[in-house]
């Protein structure tokens, strides 16, 4: 079995903060980070991994730093990682990403076949997921999104029994190996890192490709030149107006709010009494 | 490519159990505006099993034309199956937009069929608009950090494709009796080919926090200081007989799941009264709560942004007016229950 994540670095929204007064970003404060639904996925392939053994390999397209995060997934398990990192490929929109990572793959591929792709459900920065469905439709594998448990893998049939989130329950759903995964974070709970893979971490050296080690690459499909989305204008919604202040003291303001609450009283459901 | 192939706005309509999904029926309102100024169709694109007769409803929400796979393999959405129908269709047809619901079966079609295309997919769209002469659609979204909203294009392909936040567009009051063109298509499919099955769904029975079905929300916020001081965002809750809803800060707090999560990584909701009380009212909070019958604000900091985006603000101690709120209103409803009782 061999799996291969995909995983992307992004900056951290949990500590990046907006100043709400002039509703910007405080960038200084944002330290970049392994996308949380895909440190979901590696210990997703971790898991199955613990039950069909084989490879995990993981992958990410972005600048050199994002070694960074190749090592924190060699913590958490993974046994190989690859860094497509080029001027090229900057710019991308989801589909020229897709495209990328897919090329990478396909090489990725040549040296041990490919039996699952795991993604995580969106990237917290660009916040699309649609990397993931992508990626599969350009290898042709079939992509289940929001998943919630990999039940079984069946390494002879190369099938897998996979749960997909629906917004009132989950569908069981039995696809074909290989195929390509996007998970949910309830899928499970990231667990400490041995020792020993932390020692690994701290000694790894991922493997580097430019556009040049892949195969087959049309350079037009890459980059800001591959992409058929452009960020056009970027505006501050307007604000609405701002509305009635209630004066008074705390006892007259809520009388006055108990006026307004009152004419809608049809939504309060008065109970009829005993 | 000629553009001028390209004609029609298109609305994915996601049905399921026999009903049209709300966020399509939104679609088709928004998709209206779009083809009038453009001068051109609205079509549903219906895909399923035994769906057909929800093209009546599709009309009445202001399609003119619906297109209808309608075969045993579409019983379930699968991502192979429903994206070689709207493949087949596009191509056949050629629409100028393509809308879907930024749900999870429409986000997993979208991708999948704009990878194959190929063509460009905006996601997350909270506004739409069109270039009357160029036919360009603008699709708005909110950038990363969301304090500031993106315009993306798509200039050099069609058609151009948009997944589209529920809550955020209208839908049209349905015209009963309202007709249009229904066109029938087939696909050849076998199940044999198809890679995934769909064994069983699973419906959970116990049900599940929907904030975005409620029609009062009580949203408390970091202003709240503590688990403990939130316990007062469920008294009030409680006592309207609304929801409760967090700002992103309180649910990080672990003060309460996501699910009870307003804004752009939370949920949109447009109840007809919403509170927001210790919520500063940050842009990411906003975009999920702006569209509100009535919104409501208490901050103790006059200053708060919050004040800019409600129709009632008082400035106070959330400690010390929510507690008489809650006084006033259970007075004010045994009041009621009184006249109602003396009334019948
Ligand atoms: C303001 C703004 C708006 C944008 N809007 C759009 C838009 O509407 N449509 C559009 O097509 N593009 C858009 N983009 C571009 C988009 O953000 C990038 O293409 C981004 O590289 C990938 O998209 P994502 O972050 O949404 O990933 P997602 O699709 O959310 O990521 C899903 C999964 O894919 C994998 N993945 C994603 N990126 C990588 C990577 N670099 N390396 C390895 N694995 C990865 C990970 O497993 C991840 O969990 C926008 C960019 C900006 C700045
Ligand atoms: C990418 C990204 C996505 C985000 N998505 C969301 C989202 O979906 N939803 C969301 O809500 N936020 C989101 N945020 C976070 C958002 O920017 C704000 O940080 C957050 O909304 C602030 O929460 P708050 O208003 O509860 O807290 P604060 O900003 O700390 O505000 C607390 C308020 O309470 C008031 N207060 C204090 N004490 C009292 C009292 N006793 N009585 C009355 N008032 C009092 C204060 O004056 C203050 O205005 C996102 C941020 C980013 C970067």
């Amino acid at each position: 079995m061999h799996i291969v994540v995909c995983i992307k670095q992004v900056p951290d929204t949990k500590i990046i903060k907006i100043n709400p007064k002039t509703n910007t970003l405080d960038r200084r404060s944002a330290p970049a980070i392994l996308n949380p639904y895909d440190a979901h996925a590696v210990q997703e392939a971790v898991k199955i991994k613990g039950k069909t053994g084989g490879t995990i390999s993981v992958l990410s397209m972005g600048p050199p730093q994002a070694t960074a995060i190749i090592k924190k997934s060699i913590e958490i398990g993974a046994d190989r990682g690859y860094l497509i990192t080029d001027r090229a490929f900057a710019g991308a929109d989801t589909l020229a990403t897709s495209y990328a990572l897919s090329k990478a793959l396909e090489r990725i591929g040549k040296e041990l076949p490919v039996d699952m792709v795991i993604c995580g459900k969106h990237a917290i920065d660009g916040d699309t997921g649609q990397v993931g469905p992508g990626i599969a439709r350009r290898m042709d594998i079939p992509p289940v999104t929001n998943v919630i448990e990999v039940a079984e893998v069946n390494q002879e049939e190369k099938t897998v029994l996979i749960k997909r989130k629906l917004s009132n329950g989950y569908e069981l759903i039995q696809s074909e190996l290989p195929c390509l995964l996007t998970v949910e974070k309830e899928i499970n709970q990231i667990e400490y890192s041995p020792m020993l893979n932390m020692i690994k971490a701290a000694r790894y050296e991922p493997t580097i490709w430019a556009v040049s080690d892949l195969e087959n690459v049309d350079r037009t499909q890459l980059g800001l030149k591959g992409s058929p989305t452009i960020v056009g204008k970027m505006f501050t919604p307007p604000r609405p107006e701002g509305g009635k202040r209630l004066e008074g003291s705390p006892d007259e303001q809520v009388k006055q709010l108990m006026d307004v609450l009152m004419e809608k009283k049809d939504l309060f459901t008065i109970q009829p009494s005993k | 490519m000629d553009f001028r192939d390209y004609k029609g706005v298109w609305v994915f309509i996601e049905q399921k159990d026999e009903v049209v999904a709300s966020v399509s029926l939104e679609l088709l309102g928004a998709g209206r505006k779009l083809a009038d100024k453009r001068g051109v169709e609205l079509a549903g694109i219906l895909i399923g099993e035994n769906v057909k007769h929800l093209t009546k409803t599709i009309f009445e929400y202001g399609a003119d034309t619906v297109y209808v796979y309608d075969q045993p393999i579409f019983k379930h959405y699968r991502t192979e199956t429903y994206m070689k129908a709207l493949l087949e269709c596009t191509e056949k047809y050629k629409p100028e937009i393509i809308l879907f619901g930024a749900t999870s079966t429409g986000k997993d079609l979208a991708s999948a069929v704009a990878t194959d295309m190929p063509t460009g997919l905006t996601a997350d769209t909270t506004e739409l608009d069109v270039e009357e002469e160029t036919g360009l659609l603008l699709a708005s979204r909110p950038a990363f950090g969301g304090n500031i909203m993106a315009t993306i294009l798509c200039k050099k392909y069609r058609p151009q494709m948009a997944t589209v936040r529920s809550k955020v567009m209208k839908a049209l009051t349905p015209q009963t009796g309202r007709t249009g063109k229904i066109i029938e298509e087939t696909i050849s499919l076998k199940e044999e080919d198809i890679r995934t099955k769909v064994l069983e769904i699973v419906k959970e029975t116990v049900k599940k926090v929907r904030i975005d079905e409620a029609d009062i929300i009580v949203a408390g916020g970091k202003g709240l200081g503590s688990f403990e001081g939130f316990q007062l965002i469920h008294q009030l809750a409680e006592t309207l007989g609304g929801a409760v809803g967090a700002s992103r800060d309180v649910v990080e707090a672990g003060w309460i799941e996501h699910a009870h999560q307003v804004g752009q990584t939370g949920v949109t909701v447009t109840p007809k009264i919403y509170f927001a009380i210790g919520i500063s009212g940050a842009i990411q909070h906003i975009v999920g709560m702006k569209n509100s019958g009535l919104i409501i604000a208490i901050n103790k900091d006059k200053e708060a942004p919050i004040f800019q985006a409600c129709h009632f603000g008082i400035v106070g101690d959330a400690f010390e007016i929510v507690p008489i709120l809650i006084e006033q209103f259970q007075m004010a409803l045994s009041r009621e229950k009184v006249s109602n009782n003396s009334k019948g």
